[in-house]
């Protein structure tokens, strides 16, 4: 057991590494030009060997091996450098923008969990064919909608139409809700879709007449039964779409003018910050990595059949 | 007055009529045996009993009664108050049917929650007592495990306990001993005897195995394609069956027909296939595992050899160390006339044991016979179809099948398929692994006679992997008996089968069910 | 015909004209996609205007049909990246094994850490804004989900016995992994293909919304869409409609998806 603990956070290490490494090969040795972009600039009034100088002091003029050395270092011991747009430390802006980003998200992902939850044992308990393939065709729905463009629907229904919701202003909570609404409906689809046919193959099991012979009521084994059974894959895809909580937020915070990590994200390519878009990467890379590392962990506490195994 | 009389059922799925004109009565304490093929309605028919029926399935008419109440009016809520408590269940699948995420002692336990009876520390007092009574050891351990740390034939007793526990009057066993191994079958056949006799339960006893209903059961009601064939009393349906179909079964039955011993010709023949010392070893985590120990026999050519033994002894191991497709450990295979490399394939091919997997569900029935000989390059397009008629002839499969795929073909028809296929670049020997055993008995027994008239027609030497005893009496000229990868018992099928010297040859031969009563 | 066969015939339906308007876009408007009537702006749907007018008076049904151009060739090429470079590693690992099989999974493992959205990001920093970037940028966010996909698919059919018959009668290794793996294992794959057409779109009018995309007045979903924002208050058919079409096209695409997965064994 401590065996396969120490093997997976030793792949989810290396996996990591190999995630910042690319990343950097793509974001700081391919372009290099991120500082000619900002002080070309003719209102600047730089001339070409000032510009060099600028970049010395960017990555100090060392070979590029020593260069990437230097930041992976940095990185390890959470210096990530300087944001070529603002010339502040990119780990001062990150400390900016997390705690909302994390608030959205947090919100976002407890909704689209209670959202998939609802929709799975809805269509589970259901008799009717009719509401259950009404609900299972809520989560395709789901997934196709842009969310930038449900953002916008939202913002027009409800706080246009409705006037439910200020559009300025308001309390901290109210300008959350239709943000967190906005990220939860595309992340519940994915899980909603997995739970709900994890459901049907639990429910197809051969030990589920067996429960029923015993005299169980539906309710009693869709609930002591199949529910636990059908939490595996659920939280397997859960963990993946944590991926997507972060690509979510961009759109998200895009659209309500809200300031996170989506909005800085946004700021880095526009002005091509390869070393905020690069922490951004990597934050994003250690999120999805630990994440997963857990529900690997978690795995074996919630089927007894995987404690003997690795 | 009978315990259960269920009196002209008729059972749909989606529409399409699956039993018809059901009647049979069980009475008190009473084994009633449903015995047919798939596809013969026995399984719906015990379902429709206990309310357990699939959504699709709907009872069109018919009445089952169970003492003076017509379950087939009953709501799903008060067949729920009924099932545990008055009718009890043993499904077919001990591995997969109970809950991988619960313990023993809480999926025993449930039955008396869901109906009420007695509070925790009398549940848990109750579970450990039937798990002694179901023949359980240490059943204090066994309440805390979880299922996957019990063997086959433990999780079939725990499903017993659970199918008991209330002291049910009827107790439908649904193939209960299918999954299980011939002398792991047997203890719990014994086992619902001595429960029956004990607390006085009716059983009405699911099964395709005519040898297990015949020793098993007071009486007998034969059922094909959903309908009631015959029945009566067992020994006399045995003694006289009046249906043309039963008196097949009971022909087909591999345990309850006597035939010759298979025996070759006294003259000296040269061996076909030569193993000697073949050892194969696995590693399981750090220590290595001796799943093939020493392993040495011959077969002569054109003879059948059979390889006996229950799951994990080995057999299968040995068969593929023969066809190549597992490297040994130490030893030799030698099997004169084969070529190396690929050339051995035209020597040496291998039947699987499920038809429905072997054959690529992609291609048709020619293109499946022809792929030995387009590999090989032999003939030309013309050569190949011409061949490839001429082996469906062989194998008895019409012309025009050539042309369907896999899954428009029935069990027995797909083993003929891979059967042709094995034969198209004329093998000198065959290796069946479990060939006949995922088919109905009146199928295998065709299957069966199919490879005896190709032996004799070609010349061919088989070496025949098998479980079930009944089958290899029939077939194999040698047998050798395997257990935990090693031979413990070799000889001709007679000598083995009459003057068996090894304690677990012995055993094997016992369980071989016989009519009894 | 039943109600499931109903939708999927549906779901043909919209992809069907989607490509047409995508072709042969002058044969459902004969209005300017580009150039608008000043005197003619900001009229709400109905009428002459289907989908209303913009600010500039362009009309908007005929920016939708002529932006599907760019929504669809976009698509196709980004499911032709992932489809060609996913399927292929996927092979490659499934059949290989051993050691290729650990390195192409960890770097499959390395995209899959990184959110597509970042990725295309990282993409575009790299190339540069553009339709043809952004497609290629969406592709590559997709290779690690079909190379894990074909790689699991062509070791589930690996395994089976029917493989292990085909060289029981003498087959090598290429003709068995042409005749029995390889099609055996595309089913899902195409699937896949067709779920990624419609997540594709999505993502496509997502980068557009941000900017990154084709530049204005280019008719581009996405586009379409931001440029409606500033008109939430007063035009709402401006952002409403064309989302709608990208989400029946979707929903379309994810169908089809689903009906393809099914048919397959």
């Amino acid at each position: 057991m401590t065996r396969y603990v120490m093997f997976r956070a030793g792949q989810a290490v290396l996996v990591l590494w190999a995630a910042f490494t690319a990343a950097y090969v793509l974001l700081r040795l391919l372009p290099g030009d991120s500082i000619l972009i900002k002080f070309q600039n003719p209102e600047l009034g730089l001339s070409p060997q000032q510009i060099a100088e600028i970049r010395a002091h960017y990555d100090g003029g060392a070979s590029a091996l020593a260069t990437y050395l230097d930041t992976l270092s940095g990185f390890l011991r959470g210096s990530l450098g300087y944001s070529i747009d603002t010339g502040t430390p990119v780990t001062e802006r990150l400390a900016e923008a997390l705690p909302e980003t994390a608030k959205l998200a947090s919100a976002g992902f407890g909704l689209a969990v209670l959202i998939a939850v609802a929709i799975a044992f809805a269509a589970a308990s259901s008799r009717s064919s009719w509401i259950r393939g009404a609900l299972l065709s809520v989560p395709s729905l789901f997934v196709s909608v842009p969310v930038f463009w449900l953002g916008i629907l939202l913002i027009q229904v409800f706080s246009f139409r409705l006037g439910l919701v200020p559009v300025i202003g308001g309390s901290a909570a109210q300008q959350l809700i239709l943000p967190v609404l906005t990220l939860a409906v595309p992340i519940s689809a994915p899980i909603a879709q997995v739970l709900a046919r994890a459901v049907d193959q639990v429910r197809a099991q051969p030990f589920v007449p067996v429960v029923a012979a015993k005299g169980a009521s539906r309710q009693w084994i869709l609930w002591r039964h199949v529910a636990r059974n059908a939490t595996l894959p659920a939280l397997t895809m859960a963990g993946l779409v944590f991926g997507e909580l972060i690509a979510g937020s961009v759109v998200t915070e895009t659209v309500f003018g809200r300031n996170g990590i989506g909005r800085l994200t946004e700021q880095a390519v526009n002005a091509q910050d390869t070393p905020v878009m690069l922490a951004v990467v990597v934050l994003a890379a250690v999120v999805f990595v630990l994440v997963n590392l857990v529900v690997d962990l978690l795995y074996p506490v919630l089927d007894p059949r995987l404690k003997a195994a690795p | 007055m009978s315990l259960l009389d269920v009196r002209d059922l008729a059972v749909s799925y989606d529409g399409r009529r699956a039993v018809e004109g059901i009647s049979f009565t069980v009475d008190p304490g009473e084994v009633v045996a449903l015995v047919g093929e798939s596809g013969s309605g026995k399984s719906t028919t015990a379902h429709a009993v206990i309310g357990l029926l699939p959504g699709n399935a709907t009872v069109d008419r018919g009445r089952i009664l169970l003492g003076d109440a017509d379950l087939a009016t009953w709501s799903a809520r008060r067949m729920e108050a009924l099932r545990g408590a008055q009718i009890g269940l043993v499904p077919q699948d001990p591995a997969n049917s109970l809950n991988p995420v619960k313990t023993i002692g809480a999926q025993v336990g449930e039955v008396m929650r869901i109906h009420g009876r007695g509070d925790r520390w009398e549940i848990r007092r109750q579970v450990v007592e039937l798990l002694t009574r179901v023949g359980l050891p240490d059943p204090e351990t066994r309440a805390r495990q979880y299922p996957h740390e019990l063997s086959g034939g433990m999780r079939q007793r725990v499903l017993i306990a659970i199918a008991i526990a209330l002291r049910p009057r009827l107790v439908i066993a649904d193939e209960p001993t299918s999954a299980l191994d011939a002398t792991v079958q047997r203890r719990i056949l014994d086992l619902v005897d001595d429960l029956r006799a004990e607390f006085g339960t009716a059983v009405l006893l699911v099964t395709h195995d005519l040898g297990v209903a015949a020793s098993r059961s007071d009486r007998l009601v034969v059922m094909k394609a959903g309908r009631v064939e015959e029945q009566g009393h067992t020994a006399a349906v045995l003694a006289a069956p009046e249906a043309a179909y039963t008196a097949k079964l009971l022909r087909d039955a591999p345990a309850l027909s006597v035939r010759e011993y298979r025996e070759a010709e006294p003259a000296p023949r040269e061996p076909a296939i030569v193993l000697h010392d073949l050892v194969k070893e696995f590693r399981l985590g750090r220590r290595p595992f001796r799943a093939v120990d020493r392993v040495s026999f011959e077969v002569p050519r054109g003879t059948t050899h059979a390889l006996v033994g229950e799951s994990g002894s080995g057999k299968t191991t040995t068969a593929r160390m023969v066809v190549r497709f597992t490297e040994p450990t130490s030893g030799t295979v030698t099997i004169p006339g084969a070529g190396e490399g690929r050339r051995f394939r035209r020597h040496v091919q291998l039947v699987h044991q499920n038809p429905y997997g072997s054959l690529d569900p992609r291609q048709s029935v020619a293109e499946i016979v022809a792929e030995p000989l387009r590999n090989f390059r032999l003939g030309d397009r013309a050569a190949r179809a011409a061949r490839v008629a001429e082996l469906l002839d062989r194998v008895a499969l019409p012309r025009d099948l050539a042309g369907r795929r896999p899954r428009e073909l029935s069990g027995g028809q797909r083993q003929r398929v891979a059967i042709a296929r094995a034969l198209a670049v004329e093998p000198g020997v065959l290796v069946l692994d479990e060939a006949v055993s995922a088919l109905d008995v009146t199928v295998q027994a065709q299957i069966l006679d199919l490879l005896e008239q190709l032996q004799r027609d070609l010349g061919l030497t088989y070496l025949f992997i098998s479980h079930d005893l009944a089958v290899v009496r029939q077939i194999s000229h040698t047998v050798s008996v395997m257990s935990e990868g090693r031979i413990v018992e070799s000889g001709t099928t007679r000598q083995v089968f009459t003057e068996p010297g090894a304690p677990y040859t012995r055993e094997l031969l016992a369980a071989i069910p016989e009519p009894v009563r | 015909m039943n109600r499931v066969g109903l939708g999927l015939a549906a779901a043909w339906l919209v992809i069907a004209v989607a490509l047409l308007w995508a072709v042969v876009p002058g044969l459902f408007t004969g209005y300017d996609p580009i150039a608008g009537v000043p005197a003619e702006k900001l009229r709400p749907p109905g009428g002459p205007h289907l989908f209303g007018t913009d600010p500039v008076g362009r009309d908007l049904f005929a920016r939708v049909v002529h932006g599907s151009a760019h929504s669809l060739s976009g698509a196709f090429t980004a499911v032709a990246v992932g489809l060609l470079l996913g399927t292929l590693l996927g092979v490659l690992a499934g059949s290989a094994g051993g050691l290729a099989d650990d390195a192409i999974m960890r770097l499959v493992d390395v995209l899959l850490s990184v959110p597509g959205l970042l990725l295309a990001l990282t993409v575009i920093i790299l190339l540069g804004p553009g339709t043809v970037n952004v497609a290629i940028a969406v592709g590559v966010g997709s290779v690690a989900a079909f190379a894990r996909l074909t790689r699991s698919e062509v070791v589930r059919v690996r395994r089976t016995d029917y493989v292990e018959a085909a060289f029981g009668s003498g087959g090598r290794y290429p003709a068995v992994l042409w005749r029995h793996v390889l099609p055996n294992s595309l089913g899902p794959v195409v699937a896949l293909a067709a779920l990624q057409f419609g997540l594709a779109i999505l993502a496509i009018s997502t980068l557009g919304f941000l900017g990154y995309g084709a530049e204005p007045p280019t008719p581009e979903w996405g586009l379409l869409i931001a440029e409606g924002r500033n008109y939430l208050a007063t035009s709402w058919w401006l952002t409403t409609l064309p989302g709608a079409v990208v989400v029946a096209v979707v929903l379309a695409a994810g169908r089809i998806s689903r009906s393809i997965g099914k048919d397959t064994p």
